[in-house]
């Protein structure tokens, strides 16, 4: 049986299309993906059947499980996590949350743009958060080539976004008001990759141990720099539903609790 | 299975449900329970009078492991014991369904578990196969059967039916139901109305206990002729109901003491109501039981609680030959354990497991006993 030097991991994400991932210290060693928005209670679980298959990992050679905490449609979200959770639990590996804007995020600064926006420069993220709204954040690229998260998430109209180029599927809702930093990359959906990527780098310099799982144990192979000023990437494993659940308190209740 | 004890060794499954707003992991071994956690959102729901599913669906994210972890430390295994999983897959509310079952997945599929996606009214009747407490009466393979000539009656804030059960693994069949709103629903609406807080059934239930039953003539829905027909000709909706006229009846009953300036009667509109209801239901329920040979008949569903309705049921069960079961209030209301029952059914019955690709079905009928 191969002897796994402890770096892999598994990476999740359903905040838009879906998307599965297995990474080995920073190398993509599988990956699946789709961008369809309606059936990811159907498929997700095989997709991370088939692409642990695919790696020729077991959950016991996985080091952690990384899953995009959104912010996204909630009831597909919640598909990922839930899964998420499960296979956490039943491995007994640190489950990590990153937002899933991040990962759009990474890939703008990992791919500089062909247009006249720089990579060094602000940016924003933005996915669809329907309701003539996006969910967005404002990044730049750090020293190491990594996004560094300045403001955000949240969900506004696209109107309210600071005037920054935009990459993510949200730039392509919203032509009038916003600037795409290029048409490719204002068809980018969130991807479990990046995710993986992000929380790897992170673990290996020091960032905090996953929140569930008993087998959390401190990074031996980096060098161990916690990095003060820079915030962790890593964060619960819940959903990031920047909104109320839009329940409306009835008319007779409200009397009812008012007197 | 070449080793005679282990052939008849009973199935040991983990069952999840999370159809409504009790997010509930049970164990079962064979008929005999282990575990059965609930936490239920109910409170959340309070101050809406009625389930929020996106409130729900929130709360099962966040209560699912830690309600695994208590049901396994109850049952005093762990889940690589277990031979199968077993999830609601339908029918419920959708968002919520979808959570249990996607948890359920990445258990089988970290655990390398079959996957059973059950239906939650069979569920329901399967709970009546548990031991009773206490007691393990498992025979040889383990499993006690239901009799024959099984009917259940589940009232619940979801659903309102009669089943008739020819096998609980294979031959169920809807023999009526609720057309608009169910029971438990309609109790709690008009528990709004009056002001009686949720949920509905136990405000409603306290508050009718000093009125008067007959002090108000509710309508008893889909009682008339053209909707039921006889037993040669059964009318369409013959063994059907309906609770939306009821509720606007009360409605309208409030409304014109209220423009009247008087004092709404709230006890006697709360048990002319409850009367109302609980008679439509089992009137229509014992019927339909008479007219398909049913003998022994269960009910289930959170709607089993109200006091009223176990009484008058169990008089005209009484009256019409029929032996009533009711299980413990708490086997009742959703729970992970129904589902576990059901799924070592199933797993005992040798039915293949589901895959891991099956969807949420929110209006699953009860036909489809697993997916
Ligand atoms: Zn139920």
């Amino acid at each position: 049986m191969t002897n796994y030097d402890g770096g892999v991991i598994l990476a999740i994400d359903s905040s838009a299309g879906a998307s599965v991932a297995v990474l080995d210290d920073g190398q993509v060693r599988a990956q699946w993906r789709t961008a369809v928005t309606t059936t990811h209670a159907e498929v997700l679980a095989e997709a991370v059947a088939q692409t642990m298959r695919e790696a020729e990992v077991t959950g016991a050679g996985l080091r952690g499980v990384v899953v995009g905490v959104g912010p996204g449609p909630f009831t597909g979200l919640r598909v990922g996590l839930a899964l998420a959770h499960s296979l956490a639990e039943v491995w007994g590996v640190p489950l990590h949350g990153v937002c899933s804007l991040d990962s759009l995020a990474q890939r703008a600064v990992a791919q500089p743009a062909e247009s006249s926006a720089s990579a060094e420069g602000e940016f924003l993220a933005a996915s669809d958060a329907r309701r003539r709204e996006v969910y967005w954040a404002r990044y730049r690229a750090d020293a190491q080539g990594f996004a560094e998260l300045l403001d955000g998430p949240q969900v506004s109209a696209a109107a309210e976004l600071p005037d920054l180029p935009v990459v993510g599927v949200g730039a392509s809702l919203y032509p009038q008001v916003l600037t795409a930093r290029s048409a490719l990359e204002s068809q980018w959906l969130p991807d479990a990759v990046e995710l993986g990527l992000l929380a790897q780098r992170e673990l290996r310099r020091g960032g905090a141990p996953g929140s569930t799982g008993p087998s959390a144990t401190p990074d031996t192979a980096g060098p161990a720099q916690p990095d003060i000023t820079a915030r962790s990437v890593l964060r619960d494993p819940l959903p990031l539903y920047l909104r109320d659940s839009d329940a409306k308190v009835p008319a007779q209740m409200r009397a009812k609790q008012a007197s | 299975m070449t080793d005679a004890s282990s052939a008849r060794r009973a199935p040991l499954v983990l069952g999840i449900e999370t159809s409504c707003d009790e997010t509930g992991v049970g164990i079962v071994r064979g008929t005999h329970m282990l575990a059965n956690t609930v936490s239920s959102s109910m409170e959340e729901h309070v101050r809406f009078g009625g389930v929020i599913p996106e409130i729900a669906a929130r709360a099962h994210l966040e209560a699912f492991v830690p309600t695994l972890r208590q049901a396994l430390d109850t049952a005093g295994i762990e889940l690589r014991d277990v031979d199968a999983i077993a999830v609601t897959a339908g029918p419920g509310l959708a968002g919520a369904l979808m959570v249990g079952l996607s948890a359920a997945k990445g258990l089988a599929l970290a655990a390398d578990k079959p996957l059973y996606g059950v239906n939650h009214l069979v569920a329901h009747v399967g709970v009546g196969l548990l031991d009773p407490a206490g007691e393990s009466v498992a025979g040889p393979a383990g499993l006690r059967t239901l009799p024959e000539n099984t009917g259940a009656l589940l009232v619940s804030g979801g659903h309102t039916e009669i089943l008739r059960i020819g096998s609980l693994t294979s031959d169920v069949q809807l023999l009526g139901s609720t057309i608009d709103d169910a029971a438990g629903e309609a109790f709690d609406k008009t528990a709004r109305l009056l002001g009686l807080g949720y949920p509905g059934g136990p405000a409603i239930d306290a508050a009718a206990a000093t009125g008067d039953p007959r002090a108000f003539r509710f309508p008893r829905g889909l009682t008339m002729p053209k909707f039921e027909g006889s037993v040669e000709a059964p009318g369409k909706h013959r063994h059907n109901w309906s609770f939306s006229g009821l509720k606007t009846a009360v409605a309208r009953a409030v409304e014109q003491f209220e423009v009247a300036g008087r004092p709404v009667p709230v006890a006697d509109i709360a048990a002319s109501f409850q009367e109302a209801v609980v008679d439509v239901i089992t009137a229509k329920a014992v019927r339909a039981a008479g007219e398909h040979g049913i003998t022994t008949l269960m009910l289930g569903g959170g709607v089993a609680a109200n006091k009223r309705l176990r009484e008058l049921l169990a008089e005209r069960c009484a009256a019409a030959g029929i032996e009533l079961r009711i299980p413990p209030v708490s086997l009742c209301t959703d729970n992970g354990a129904m589902v576990a029952a059901l799924g070592a059914q199933l797993v005992a019955a040798g039915v293949a497991p589901s895959s891991l690709q099956i969807p949420a079905d929110s209006s699953q009928p009860v036909e489809r006993i697993s997916v």
